[in-house]
């Protein structure tokens, strides 16, 4: 007979294997998200302040003050963040994920998921593209004009597609792109394919899609688009160049979609289901499904992976962002035998993504009934990290990642693999034996 | 089956826990199927404990 904490997990698991979540809209975040305020900043990780903050978290703060013209300059951002004009809260406490500094700013246009199996929504904000970018710590012109873009042109068209199209169902778009390639984590190529043939004709149907003149600064996307510098497009074409431009353009939704099982699973009384993991460049925290809003967390790791030209490893920051919520529901690092090539974008050979994904089923309480792996036989990716199981055996989550520069202002300087702490499962167990 | 018998044989090697033993055999051109182990929570007696009541 099952204990009543196998039959707790069985059933967190099988809740959250059930959530469906779709992404139904767009809206912005200080208007959609229960909670949200002028003065409320979110970022990726369990709580911290400002004066703890890794420098990938600072920089993506100094940019969003700037961005919302709380701040003149780098300077000004600083000072108005260290004097405490702005207060600070991980994505977490408001359903919201965000990847690396996962810094989401009031006036920022955030996605909008929406569990039609058991009610609620989910947010995440609007992917930027690779490199020098907010979310990793970057906030120079090019980066803020590319947000501004972002929240005024882009979303307004992905917005009105979405409630044209009724939606996109993100959790079949996962299902199937495990089978084209992807672990949903850090290889997005499928993802993001499947979700422009999703959107696509939605997006040429938009009325704000077919404006050739608009007041917000354009992007260049020349180099994606090279016959754009003999014409002025339509914004539909640049919002789907951009798409074509970034394999991150579905990360997000995915994110938020995984927070939306994560969530599913959260709140089952004896249940030793991990919920949340999570980090803020400094600490590495979880959350457990029987044990609230506790964070149990220590000093994160340094990710192992493969550096961009010019970067090496000394450069790297601590691990950073809300990412894992996707290795926390059974895809990433736990799909990694689906996703063999992303070798060659962290390192390592082929034979150890399908190690990954095997070593993962130790410390799982299922297989999940969504998600499968061509290349195991079908097999259900392993699903439900089971904090007992994580002592027992020693086996900690492998977490695909990217990796950002330490300083702030720089940007992505990598990607690769990171294992959490054992001490936040340490911790976590001695709570629940309480 | 004596010993001498067991010698002249192909041997079939599992090597249990540590990877070093399975890698040193290795190197003497055996096959070695590892199979990685280690004690229950490391052998922490308190973190056996705790796992014992969340059974």
């Amino acid at each position: 007979m099952m204990s009543k904490i196998d039959q707790a997990n069985q059933e967190a698991v099988q809740r959250m294997m059930q959530s469906r979540p779709v992404l139904v809209d767009i809206g912005r975040a200080k208007d959609v998200i229960p909670g949200m305020k002028e003065n409320l900043f979110l970022h990726a990780g369990p709580p911290i302040t400002w004066e703890r903050m890794s420098g990938p978290l600072k920089g993506a703060i100094i940019g969003g003050l700037i961005y919302e013209r709380m701040a003149k300059n780098a300077g000004e951002a600083e000072a108005a963040a260290a004097a405490g004009r702005v207060e600070f809260a991980p994505c977490h406490h408001y359903n919201a994920v965000g990847p690396m500094a996962g810094v989401i700013t009031p006036s920022q246009a955030v996605f909008m998921i929406e569990d039609k199996q058991w009610g609620g929504f989910t947010y995440s904000n609007m992917n930027e593209g690779y490199g020098k970018v907010l979310r990793y710590g970057a906030y120079d012109d090019e980066v803020l004009r590319r947000l501004r873009w972002l929240d005024e042109v882009y979303a307004p068209v992905v917005k009105e597609a979405l409630l044209l199209s009724g939606g996109i169902d993100i959790k079949t778009i996962i299902a199937q792109a495990l089978h084209m390639g992807d672990d949903g984590h850090n290889r997005n190529r499928a993802t993001t394919s499947l979700f422009i043939r999703a959107i696509a004709s939605a997006i040429v149907e938009t009325e704000y899609g077919k404006k050739r003149v608009y007041d917000t600064p354009r992007p260049d996307l020349t180099n994606i688009c090279p016959f754009f510098k003999e014409t002025r497009p339509a914004a539909a074409a640049e919002v789907l160049a951009f798409m074509h431009g970034n394999d991150l353009t579905a990360l997000n939704a995915i994110m938020a979609s995984c927070k939306s099982m994560a969530l599913a699973a959260h709140g089952i009384e004896h249940s030793t289901l991990v919920t949340t993991m999570a980090r803020n460049g400094t600490d590495f925290g979880i959350r457990v499904s029987s044990t609230g809003e506790k964070w149990f967390t220590a000093p994160a790791n340094v990710p192992d992976g493969l550096y961009f030209s010019g970067f090496k490893s000394s450069d790297a920051n601590r691990d950073i962002g809300d990412s894992v919520i996707t290795e926390t529901v059974g895809i990433g690092g736990f799909a990694m035998a689906a996703a063999p090539a992303i070798v060659s974008f962290i390192g390592g050979k082929p034979a150890a993504a399908f190690e990954a994904t095997q070593e993962m089923y130790e410390i799982t309480v299922a297989e999940n009934t969504n998600f499968n792996i061509p290349a195991l036989d079908f097999r259900g990716t392993p699903t439900g990290i089971d904090v007992r199981k994580v002592v027992e055996k020693g086996i900690l989550p492998r977490i695909n990642t990217g990796i950002a520069h330490r300083e702030p202002g720089i940007g992505q300087v990598g990607a690769g693999i990171v294992l959490p702490p054992m001490e936040c499962f340490i911790e976590a167990l001695k709570e629940l034996a309480r | 089956m004596g010993l001498e018998t067991i010698l002249h044989r192909e041997l079939q090697i599992i090597n249990l826990g540590l990877e070093g033993f399975a890698e040193s055999l290795r190197e003497k051109g055996a096959a070695v199927t590892h199979v990685r182990w280690q004690p229950p929570a490391r052998g922490d007696e308190n973190l056996l404990s705790l796992l014992d009541k969340l059974k």
